[in-house]
């Protein structure tokens, strides 16, 4: 049982949940992830581990509820704990000091850019983050960021924050202005927003790191269910990840490979489920 | 009449029992076991089959020596404690062997009443006396449960197998304080996310784990070594290590489309159905239950998977594979199984290309048929392709069962470890690593192997850490 110090909403569906989990908080470095499963008969979930306090000996994690698992472990509140966090998996984020860095981050792919804008910030890069969400209330972590970025940029579709429409458009703007011009680029966030960050910075040769997330089980390179192609290559994200070079990621594979279980029952049913209370919800 | 009574003769007479098996076209629409066991008179029965012989051929086919006459002529004298004593002494998990071992090329291979005949069913009697103790487990003694004086001098073992739990029950028993290390959010290793329950029902794997809980071993799951904490702090924090991790790495077969959706590894077909329940309705991972399953391999691993495949609803299920029904590496008796269940075996193919639909999933694949040529280092005939027989296998789902290698998170991050060339760890007779007072065993020094070698090595192990530890 891994007790679960606090649970606060970010926004909307968005929470930010501080575990107690001291061995993973030693030995966690940025850029790695847990396996999490809320309940005994709950599915292991990957999350990202925005913050670890090695004196308390606890993690933060930033988690959307999405479908059944996450909604499930956002669902948890002190004194209560998760069944299972196990950790931390994957490799060390890749921190050069570049100069000037992009972070982008779309939705909650924000939460897993967190750590990874913070550790850039730390080796001295100059870092600018681009994030972005549907409308104002799911732009997360802004005023995190704000600690140690030089500047926040932010998009919204519907304008109701910063510039209207999507992330790319501002970090077009940073590649356009030499002057702001990065020297490398994280992306993390939905494949479609990673794919296309990719090939915006790809003629201009700018170093572009993504961070995937395929569907994962063990999270320890036993079932090979994580793979994504890699430079024509097959890599295991869960152990040779989460981070790639991102001009070199089938992005379409692994959007299709996401969507494997899009039609199971269960999740249809979980579906289903989540719009009959929207609207019974609506109602009231 | 009592069996001592019985001539040489008249145990001849007697023939093999036949176990009790779910009947085929019901079992492949549940996950319950197949075999039902025998009653307690047919094992006795069977037990009276066995010669005594003087000379113990049997013994010599069994990994761990289980003292094989002894503990059946004791079942055939009708003496249950003491035919499980016995058993219970030698072989520690006892109820998962008796199920899992291949007894055909072990035990029951040397067993002289094979010779003209068929062997005593060894596996079957031992099933039986293991599971009779399980449910008089009044008598702790009977399980080597003998308190016995604390040393203070603690172990970990790293990995919850076979391997690491016979090592941590042996090292319990001798006093020693044991904590096990398991990455996944449960004890068993392949026993509970490879082994299908209809083979090994969980059942047996949780009480072998609370009866070494009783002996005060300690389990803490989610501890990935290599990750969490690296073998060099754990021989900070403990006298001596034993790491017995498994081989948990998944070959796939490097051909085109390897990736659609419906493709997995046997690996993490049989995790998502076993350890996370995606046979059960109510299951929260899913599975993608194909209506046409074709799997690649011939082991154990391969028939679990075609066979899981037709319960959740494939038919046809295919097993594919690359030379002939004589080689395949499997269990006798599971391939018998998987034939009475309908299963369909194409041999001598090879894949060549995994072909997918409009939206990424898997439809087909293209196969070619091949011919045995001549033998190879291994004495094996070759198989060899055929020019233009190249053929189309529909499939929705597709499970890659070609084997395992040593899964690298462990030694990566403990480059003091010597390793060969195929990443297995390499220990001296003492099953000593390069770093003293590391310890391995089982599928992570050999490769994919057995469960009652992984038991060998544990007990193995148990017995050099105990000497070692005693020196330092
Ligand atoms: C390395 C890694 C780090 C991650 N870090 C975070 C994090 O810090 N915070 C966070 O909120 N989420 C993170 N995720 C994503 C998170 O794991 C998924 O959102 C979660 O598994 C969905 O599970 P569910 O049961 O709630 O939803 P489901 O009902 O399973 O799925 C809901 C929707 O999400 C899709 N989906 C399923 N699995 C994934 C996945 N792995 N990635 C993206 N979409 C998926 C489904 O196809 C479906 O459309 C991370 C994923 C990975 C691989
Ligand atoms: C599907 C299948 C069917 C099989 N059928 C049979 C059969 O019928 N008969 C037979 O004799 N053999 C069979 N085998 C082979 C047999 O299961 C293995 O040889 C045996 O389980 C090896 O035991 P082990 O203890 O070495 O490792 P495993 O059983 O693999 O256990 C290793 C454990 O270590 C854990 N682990 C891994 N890495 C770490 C880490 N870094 N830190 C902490 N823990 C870790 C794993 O999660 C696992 O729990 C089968 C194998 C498979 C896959
Ligand atoms: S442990 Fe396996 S090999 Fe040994 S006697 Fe039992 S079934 Fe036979
Ligand atoms: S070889 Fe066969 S008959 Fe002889 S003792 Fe062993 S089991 Fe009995
Ligand atoms: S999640 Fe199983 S290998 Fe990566």
């Amino acid at each position: 049982m891994f007790e679960v110090i606090s649970n606060e909403v970010l926004t909307d569906n968005v929470h930010r949940m501080v575990i107690k989990a001291p061995r993973i908080a030693k030995s966690r470095q940025a850029g790695q992830f847990v396996i999490v499963r809320s309940d005994a008969d709950a599915e292991r979930i990957p999350l990202t581990i925005a913050d670890a306090d090695v004196a308390a000996g606890t993690v933060t994690l930033i988690i959307q509820a999405l479908g059944d698992g996450t909604r499930r472990i956002v669902g948890i509140e002190p004194p209560d704990g998760l069944k299972d966090v196990a950790g931390p998996l994957g490799l060390p984020t890749h921190i050069e000091k570049w100069g000037k860095v992009a972070c982008v981050g779309g939705g909650v792919g924000t939460a897993v850019l967190y750590p990874l804008a913070a550790a850039a910030a730390e080796a001295g890069n100059e870092v600018t983050a681009v994030i972005g969400g549907r409308t104002e209330p799911l732009v997360i972590l802004r005023n995190e960021l704000a600690e140690f970025c030089d500047d926040v940029l932010v998009a919204t579709e519907d304008g109701s924050l910063g510039t209207k429409g999507f992330v790319t458009a501002v970090l077009q703007e940073l590649l356009d202005d030499e002057a702001k011009r990065p020297a490398a680029v994280f992306a993390v966030g939905p494949v479609g927003m990673m794919k296309a960050v990719a090939e915006q910075t790809r003629p201009y040769g700018i170093k572009t790191l993504v961070s995937l997330n395929p569907i994962m089980v063990d999270g320890t390179g036993m079932c090979g269910g994580c793979r994504v192609t890699v430079g024509g290559e097959a890599k295991f994200a869960c152990v040779d990840g989460p981070e790639f070079d991102g001009h070199l990621v089938d992005f379409d594979e692994l959007a299709s490979r996401q969507a494997t279980y899009e039609k199971h029952e269960k999740h249809e049913a979980c579906r289903l489920a989540q719009q009959l209370n929207e609207m019974k919800r609506g109602q009231k | 009449m009592s069996s001592n009574d019985l001539t040489p003769k008249q145990r001849l007479a007697i023939e093999r029992a036949k176990m009790t098996e779910q009947a085929p076209e019901r079992r492949v629409t549940n996950f319950e076991e197949v075999n039902q066991g025998l009653p307690e008179a047919v094992a006795v029965k069977e037990a009276q089959r066995c010669l005594d012989c003087k000379n113990k051929p049997c013994i010599e086919g069994c990994p761990v020596g289980v003292r094989i006459p002894e503990f059946i002529t004791a079942l055939a004298e009708d003496d249950l404690p003491k035919a499980a004593e016995i058993l219970l002494t030698d072989n520690a998990l006892p109820c998962t062997t008796g199920r899992v071992c291949p007894q055909e090329v072990q035990c029951e291979a040397l067993c002289i009443r094979g010779k003209k005949g068929e062997p005593v069913a060894i596996g079957w009697l031992e099933r039986f006396v293991a599971d009779w103790a399980a449910q008089h487990a009044d008598t702790p003694k009977l399980f080597g449960n003998k308190p016995a004086k604390k040393t203070g001098k603690t172990v970990c073992v790293v990995g919850s197998g076979p391997g690491g739990l016979t090592a941590a029950g042996e090292l319990a028993r001798m006093g020693h304080d044991v904590t096990i290390f398991e990455a996944l959010h449960a004890t068993g290793g392949v026993l509970r996310y490879g082994i299908p329950e209809f083979r090994l029902p969980k059942a047996i794997v949780d009480r072998e784990v609370a009866n070494l809980e009783s002996l005060g071993v300690k389990i803490e799951c989610n501890v990935i070594v290599g990750k969490t904490i690296t073998v060099e702090e754990i021989m900070e924090e403990f006298d001596a290590c034993f790491v017995a991790n498994g081989a948990g790495l998944p070959m796939f077969m490097n051909i085109p489309g390897e990736n659609f959706r419906g493709v997995y590894s046997a690996n993490e077909y049989l995790t998502r159905v076993n350890l996370m329940g995606a046979y059960r309705d109510d299951a929260r991972t899913p599975v993608v239950r194909g209506k046409k399953a074709v799997i690649f391999g011939g082991g154990n691993t391969a028939m679990d998977s075609v066979r899981t495949a037709m319960r959740l609803g494939a038919d046809p299920a295919i097993i594919a594979y690359r030379r002939s029904r004589a080689e395949m590496p499997a269990r006798i008796e599971e391939i018998q199984h998987a034939e009475e269940e309908g299963i369909q075996f194409d041999f001598l193919v090879a894949p060549l290309e995994i072909l997918g639909d409009e939206d990424g999933s898997v439809r087909a694949v293209k196969m070619q048929r091949m011919e045995l040529g001549e033998p190879d280092a291994s004495g094996r005939r070759r198989p060899v392709p055929i020019e233009g027989s190249e053929f189309e296998l529909e499939a929705d789902v597709i499970i890659v069962a070609i084997g395992v290698l040593a899964n690298p998170i462990l030694t990566n991050a403990c480059p003091a470890l010597d390793l060969n060339k195929w990443g297995n760890i390499i220990v001296d007779e003492n099953t000593m690593t390069s770093i003293s007072g590391v310890f391995a065993g089982g599928d992570i020094v050999r490769g994919g192997a057995t469960v009652i070698l992984a038991m060998g090595d544990g007990k193995h192990a148990a017995n050099q850490i105990d000497v070692f530890l005693k020196n330092i």
